[in-house]
């Protein structure tokens, strides 16, 4: 729709960009089950979905230790100047960990591997539509949805919870290396309330969110490679939409539904 | 003629505004080759991927053996399109793979494969392409000839029914550019499979299709053999393909056959207003698809260029020597008789140099290049078409060498 007639109309154009929106996310919800159910298929695709484990989830370590060890690090010393001024400075294993557990470890998990993984998913197969390589998949009568998509999906299921069990611990070490090791604060109380604070519904509860983060990120990131020759724009242009609009999408949207789940976890 | 094997039936295709297709008729026959001609941007390409079910026409059909794909059961449609195999205009090789899992791709995706067969038929496809230890070398690292043939071979590797080409040989110097024709000539006499050729390469394409057809504004303009296409009135047709016809034949540096014709009807002309005789020589290289198999297609056109070019040499000024047909050279000497003419080709067989002529085929195994000559005067009251078939039957091998 154009800007102009959007001014002009401003219910109808909130009207069509709603519409839009949620056909969108039902074609994307589709598009995802269909690589779901194909990853069943036989022959299964072994090699591939470890060439993506490696790529989205190996590779994506160093990254995932830097980010994680950071964000514990600042949370140790936000937590510690917050906590020291009630006196209760022998509660931050408990802060750090829980925030980390429960919410950042997914969430900043998933936005790493989305700036790493996800834009390069995008990337990979619009150039793939372009050049029509995933036309003569079709012409060989490969299903192209099975041969890049699956993998991918099953590759990122099983490398978003690790990443983010990996975040979670070096986060905590981070926490530890300021609270402790920076600003004094024993070593034994704060991992005795890392210990006792952390409950295993905790745990689940990060690992549910990893697991909704890498369905979105996934299908998002694929779904817009794929329909790449969809878009107003052709070419290198059309590739370069599609993965902005995969990583800002998709940033978004776990966004979003990290609030929705945490309101159902909690 | 019988049912033909593919039917498009008034099919239209619009993109955005622009209407692409307009009531397409075409048929398809088995074990013919096609080719599809016409200006760029016409919807040739277009027209190859409603066929092979990559766009579906926003109205008409396309009928395989006189059903369509929405016709038919899941596993008749999976079994139809095994049949087909498509060498894209633009190669479309995964440029994540090397050349070798390119090639093994359909086999490996599609079949219950055996990997040490996968890895001989994928050799042997490439070897027949005269494509020598690139398997490891990935897209990006080869030449653009070179990406034509290695998507041949993908192509080819299936052995499949049906191969729809679009323009194969784009981008290839002339003597790949005929290797490549003379393999797709080959391969679909051996395996006998349909194809369906889009191409620029005038007249090099007619030497291998059995029909024609032109696309021109979104219609089929003309539809028939390469004979009916010479002989055609049309002047769109006539127009377009002067326009792209070259004076010379690109391979072999000889004139091309339309200039070959129009000096035959000169000489013919001249016969009968001014009692000037003169004679046509028909020089056939026999074994060209033995050299082929043995050497390569790449040697078989260098053998042939070479033996275009020794011929040339051996011409006078006013003589014409053109391209006649894929393996065929046809001399036309003026104001000569039969007896002259049989001179003429007793002193091509005398200067012959066998090891020049095959210099390209660099092979221990022993080959043997045999041409055959005919001889026909031309009378008063001859007609080219039957001084052409004359020329024709009294072919005899008049020399055959061997390294």
């Amino acid at each position: 729709m154009q800007l102009r007639t959007a001014l002009k109309n401003p219910t109808v154009a909130l009207g069509h960009y709603t519409i839009t929106f949620i056909q969108d996310m039902g074609r994307i919800a589709l598009f995802f089950l269909k690589g779901f159910l194909l990853i069943f298929s036989i022959p299964l695709q072994i090699n591939k979905v470890l060439q993506q484990i490696y790529f989205i989830g190996m590779k994506s370590i160093f990254v995932i230790c830097l980010t994680g060890g950071f964000t514990g690090m600042v949370l140790g010393l936000q937590g510690y100047y917050l906590l020291v001024k009630y006196g209760s400075t022998g509660v931050l294993g408990s802060a750090v960990a829980l925030s980390l557990i429960r919410e950042m470890g997914p969430v900043l998990t998933a936005i790493m591997v989305i700036a790493r993984g996800g834009s390069a998913m995008a990337a990979e197969i619009g150039i793939m539509r372009i050049s029509e390589q995933i036309d003569a998949l079709e012409t060989m009568d490969i299903d192209p949805i099975r041969f890049l998509v699956s993998p991918r999906i099953a590759a990122a299921l099983i490398s978003f919870p690790l990443l983010t069990a990996l975040f979670d611990v070096v986060g905590i070490l981070g926490g530890y290396l300021t609270g402790s090791v920076l600003l004094g604060l024993n070593p034994g109380l704060y991992f005795t309330r890392v210990e006792t604070s952390v409950a295993m519904v905790d745990v689940t509860g990060g690992f549910v969110k990893s697991l909704v983060f890498a369905v979105i990120v996934v299908s998002i990131c694929c779904y817009q490679g794929f329909y790449t020759h969809t878009r107003a724009e052709f070419g290198a242009k059309g590739v370069s939409q599609s993965t902005t609009s995969a990583v800002v999408l998709s940033c978004v949207l776990v966004l979003i539904a990290d609030y929705a789940l945490t309101t159902f976890l909690l | 003629m019988d049912q033909p094997l593919i039917q498009i039936k008034n099919a239209t295709k619009n993109f955005a505004d622009v209407r692409v297709l307009d009531g397409v008729n075409l048929s398809i026959y088995r074990g013919q080759i096609t080719s599809i001609i016409g200006q760029s941007g016409t919807g040739k390409s277009v027209l190859l991927k409603h066929i092979i079910g990559l766009l579906q026409p926003d109205s008409g059909q396309v009928l395989f053996d006189g059903r369509s794909l929405g016709a038919m059961k899941k596993d008749e449609r999976k079994a139809l399109k095994r049949k087909f195999s498509y060498v894209f205009q633009d190669t479309a090789l995964f440029d994540f793979l090397n050349v070798a899992e390119n090639v093994a791709l359909p086999l490996v995706e599609n079949a219950n494969h055996n990997e040490a067969k996968v890895k001989e038929q994928v050799q042997a496809k490439l070897n027949q392409l005269d494509l020598y230890e690139i398997e490891h070398k990935y897209p990006a690292q080869l030449s653009g000839g070179m990406k034509k043939r290695v998507a041949l071979a993908r192509a080819l590797v299936t052995d499949p029914e049906i191969v729809l080409f679009d323009e194969p040989t784009t981008g290839l110097d002339p003597i790949r550019k005929t290797a490549v024709h003379s393999m797709i000539s080959d391969y679909q006499q051996r395996f006998g499979f349909t194809g369906i050729i889009v191409s620029h390469e005038i007249p090099d394409v007619f030497f291998i299709s059995q029909r024609v057809a032109m696309l021109d504004e979104g219609q089929i303009r003309f539809e028939g053999t390469p004979e009916e296409l010479q002989q055609t009135t049309d002047p769109v047709v006539r127009n377009f393909i002067r326009g792209l016809e070259s004076p010379h034949d690109e391979l072999t540096g000889v004139a091309s056959q339309s200039l070959g014709q129009k000096r035959l009807a000169r000489e013919l002309f001249r016969l009968q207003h001014h009692s000037r005789p003169f004679s046509i020589v028909l020089l056939t290289v026999e074994n060209l698809e033995d050299v082929d198999r043995i050497a390569g297609h790449v040697a078989g056109q260098k053998a042939l260029r070479n033996f275009a070019s020794f011929v040339k040499q051996n011409v006078y000024i006013t003589d014409t020597c053109f391209r006649y047909d894929m393996n065929k050279i046809m001399v036309v000497l003026p104001d000569t008789d039969a007896g002259q003419a049989r001179q003429f080709c007793d002193k091509l067989s005398r200067n012959l140099d066998t090891d020049a002529i095959l210099s390209g085929a660099e092979t221990r195994k022993r080959l043997c290049f045999a041409v055959a000559a005919g001889i026909a005067q031309a009378q008063k009251d001859s007609q080219i078409e039957t001084l052409l078939t004359d020329v024709g039957k009294q072919q005899n091998i008049f020399w055959e060498c061997q390294i």
